[in-house]
């Protein structure tokens, strides 16, 4: 599924570079469940955007189901984005003056799909989270595991192979952010491969395997687990 | 849905930014105002003009006598050239393609008496075919020199209609006797009102028109002033011109060459170059119009730019979401055209309602009747929506290359 080589990643904000990521060598197979955790500023995000397409690596080569990123153009990673990746963050990243049922449709529009099959998939993905009765639902008016579990609709309403998940519990608390596992849980079951970033111990023990950064770098988690 | 949440964006935008955006759109009001206005009134201005344009007469060449500015035939330069009521025969004789032509006498400072008004005038002795050639309508109950009064020379007058309003006021002239130079006179007709661009001897409404046989028999001039002719065909112009040069330069021992000899005075070629300076006219004041519009649309960009940056965080979602550049692109832009649009139709809102009440209101004055009415030609409706939609793309296509240039990372990274 993922297949990373000597992924080096530089920040340059003005005269300063900041290597984020210093040589990553990393394979994830499919339907793989897997936590990323290390100490802040390791790392973590940078790398999930990597996967994700979300950003390209400075140096090094990635392969994402066979194919070969660094070749394609914007708008065919904006493609993989929308078809082969969910994205799920740590703030929900939510459109504000968008319902529920809206924010769920927002990859069905990206990716073309007509409406009525639009509405259905959307409202069929919310009862699957368990919010069908919150469709019409502001952010503003939900809890944030409510939020979070929108966010996870979304993230999935494209039926993407992978699902990225960065600290999606650090803003919960403990009880829904259980809830919010139980689902990764689940769709690691159902043949998605999931990695979760994650601070919390009890949360990577239920994975199939913890990969551990610091400084840039894995230290520990990259046999297959 | 996807177009409800562009309307809903931009709603949010509106309630927002709503002093902003109001204040743009009134820039837009204001610009498509301007532009239709000024184009509608520059519209209005060359049809009242081109109207006064043919207040002299349409199609018609001017003809005088001059001197000889090169030897002819072993004559030397600076022969005065005069022309006599015959040549009007002549020339139609000689040139066929001359439809209708007319001599005129010209006396000014001619005292005019009706009552105890008296003014100083300018009387014209002219053929019937004047009427036709140079546009001396009678208003209603009146009538126009006619053979009959050339033929038994009749003093009978028809007046310009300011002159007959100096003499008479509000009462009416045909039938009642004006004294010219101590000579009594019959009022046989009064001019329909018309407006006068090109002029020569003064404007047509000021003076006294009486039949040239008459005015020949009052003052005995033996030259006629000038000699007034409409060809056949407008087109063929000049070759009537050259035809007329040769003919009369035959009779007359000139050269055809010589511009001196002969003046021909042609409307057409002054209506042409007339045309022009009005059309340049229109360009200088829609030109005016679209850098009003054009201002008013930097203010549009302006707002986007906003927009942009206060979006950024969600044009950072919906790209992790997979949106590509054009759908980034597409709402900004749709959002820049709905101001532009909305401020244009209400622009041309205005417009049509100025218009309307400016066509109800009854304008007497003469500047009015210069002026014209303003008119909204398919023309200008045309301009107008091209310019508001370039408008409306450019002030919305750089603040959206700027929001399809968003770093997705960079505007997810903070809160
Ligand atoms: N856009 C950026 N510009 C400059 N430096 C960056 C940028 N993004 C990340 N960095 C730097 O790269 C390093 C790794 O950042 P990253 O966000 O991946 O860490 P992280 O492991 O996710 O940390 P945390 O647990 O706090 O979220 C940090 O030193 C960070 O300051
Ligand atoms: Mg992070």
């Amino acid at each position: 599924m993922i297949d990373m080589r000597k992924i080096r990643k530089v920040y340059s904000t003005g005269r300063i570079e900041v290597e984020a990521l210093r040589g990553i060598d990393l394979i994830i197979g499919e339907n793989e469940f897997v936590a990323v955790m290390g100490p802040s500023g390791s790392g973590k995000s940078t790398l999930m955007n990597l996967i994700g397409c979300l950003d390209t690596p400075s140096s090094g080569e990635y392969f994402l189901e066979g194919q070969k990123v660094e070749s394609l153009s914007p708008n065919e990673l904006a493609e993989i984005r929308n078809k082969k990746v969910g994205f799920v963050f740590q703030n929900f990243n939510l459109l504000p003056y968008a319902t529920a049922f809206e924010n769920v449709e927002v990859p069905l529009i990206f990716g073309g799909v007509a409406s009525r099959k639009r509405r259905k998939r959307a409202m069929e993905f919310l009862d699957r989270v368990g919010l069908g009765d919150r469709a019409d639902h502001k952010p503003a008016e939900l809890s944030g595991g409510e939020m979070q579990r929108v966010a996870i609709a979304r993230a999935l309403v494209n039926q993407p192979r992978l699902v990225l998940a960065d600290e999606p519990t650090g803003n919960l608390d403990t009880g829904s952010g259980k809830e919010i596992i139980n689902l990764f849980e689940e769709l690691g079951k159902q043949g998605h491969t999931v990695v979760v970033i994650t601070h919390d111990h009890g949360i990577a023990e239920r994975t199939h395997r913890i990969i551990k950064l610091r400084d840039g770098m894995i230290v520990d988690g990259n046999g297959s687990g | 849905m996807k177009g409800l949440l562009i309307f809903r964006l931009f709603l949010r935008d509106l309630k927002k930014q709503r002093k902003r955006i109001t204040l743009t759109l009134m820039a837009i009001v204001w610009g498509t105002i301007s532009i239709v206005m000024l184009l509608a009134f520059g519209e209005g201005l060359k049809r009242s003009l081109n109207k006064a344009q043919h207040g002299l007469g349409k199609d018609i060449v001017v003809m005088w006598g001059g001197q000889t500015s090169i030897p002819f035939q072993g004559m030397g330069k600076g022969r005065r050239i005069r022309f006599v009521d015959e040549d009007v025969e002549f020339l139609k004789k000689k040139v066929p393609e001359i439809e209708a032509a007319g001599a005129e006498y010209n006396r000014w400072g001619v005292s005019i008496t009706y009552k105890k008004n008296t003014v100083s005038e300018r009387v014209n002795g002219v053929y019937p075919s004047y009427e036709e050639m140079r546009a001396h309508y009678p208003q209603r109950g009146g009538r126009f020199i006619n053979r009959l009064d050339m033929e038994y020379k009749r003093r009978v007058v028809f007046l310009g209609h300011k002159l007959k309003d100096r003499l008479f006021g509000n009462e009416d002239a045909v039938g009642k006797t004006i004294i010219l130079n101590d000579v009594p006179f019959t009022v046989i007709g009064v001019m329909t009102e018309k407006m006068q661009m090109g002029m020569y001897n003064g404007p047509d409404w000021d003076k006294a028109t009486i039949p040239a046989t008459t005015f020949k028999t009052i003052w005995g001039y033996k030259y006629v002033q000038n000699i007034v002719y409409q060809p056949r065909d407008a087109a063929q112009i000049e070759e009537v011109k050259k035809k007329v040069s040769k003919v009369m330069g035959a009779k007359y021992k000139f050269d055809p060459e010589d511009k001196e000899a002969l003046w021909l005075w042609d409307v057409i070629e002054g209506q042409k170059t007339f045309n022009k300076v009005l059309v340049g006219f229109q360009i200088f004041l829609g030109v005016i119009g679209g850098m009003t519009l054009l201002i008013a649309g930097v203010g549009v960009a302006n707002i986007m730019y906003v927009a942009v940056k206060e979006r950024t965080r969600e044009i950072g979602i919906k790209m992790a979401m997979g949106a590509k550049r054009l759908h980034i692109m597409t709402q900004f832009l749709l959002e820049s055209l709905i101001i532009t649009i909305l401020g244009g139709v209400l622009g041309v809102f205005f417009c049509v309602v100025i218009v309307k009440i400016w066509a109800a209101i009854p304008l007497e004055a003469d500047w009015a009747q210069w002026l014209g009415k303003p008119v909204i030609s398919l023309e200008i409706a045309v301009t107008t929506s091209l310019i508001l939609g370039i408008i409306g793309m450019l002030s919305g296509i750089f603040p959206s290359r700027k929001a399809a240039s968003v770093d997705p990372v960079e505007s997810l990274r903070y809160e």
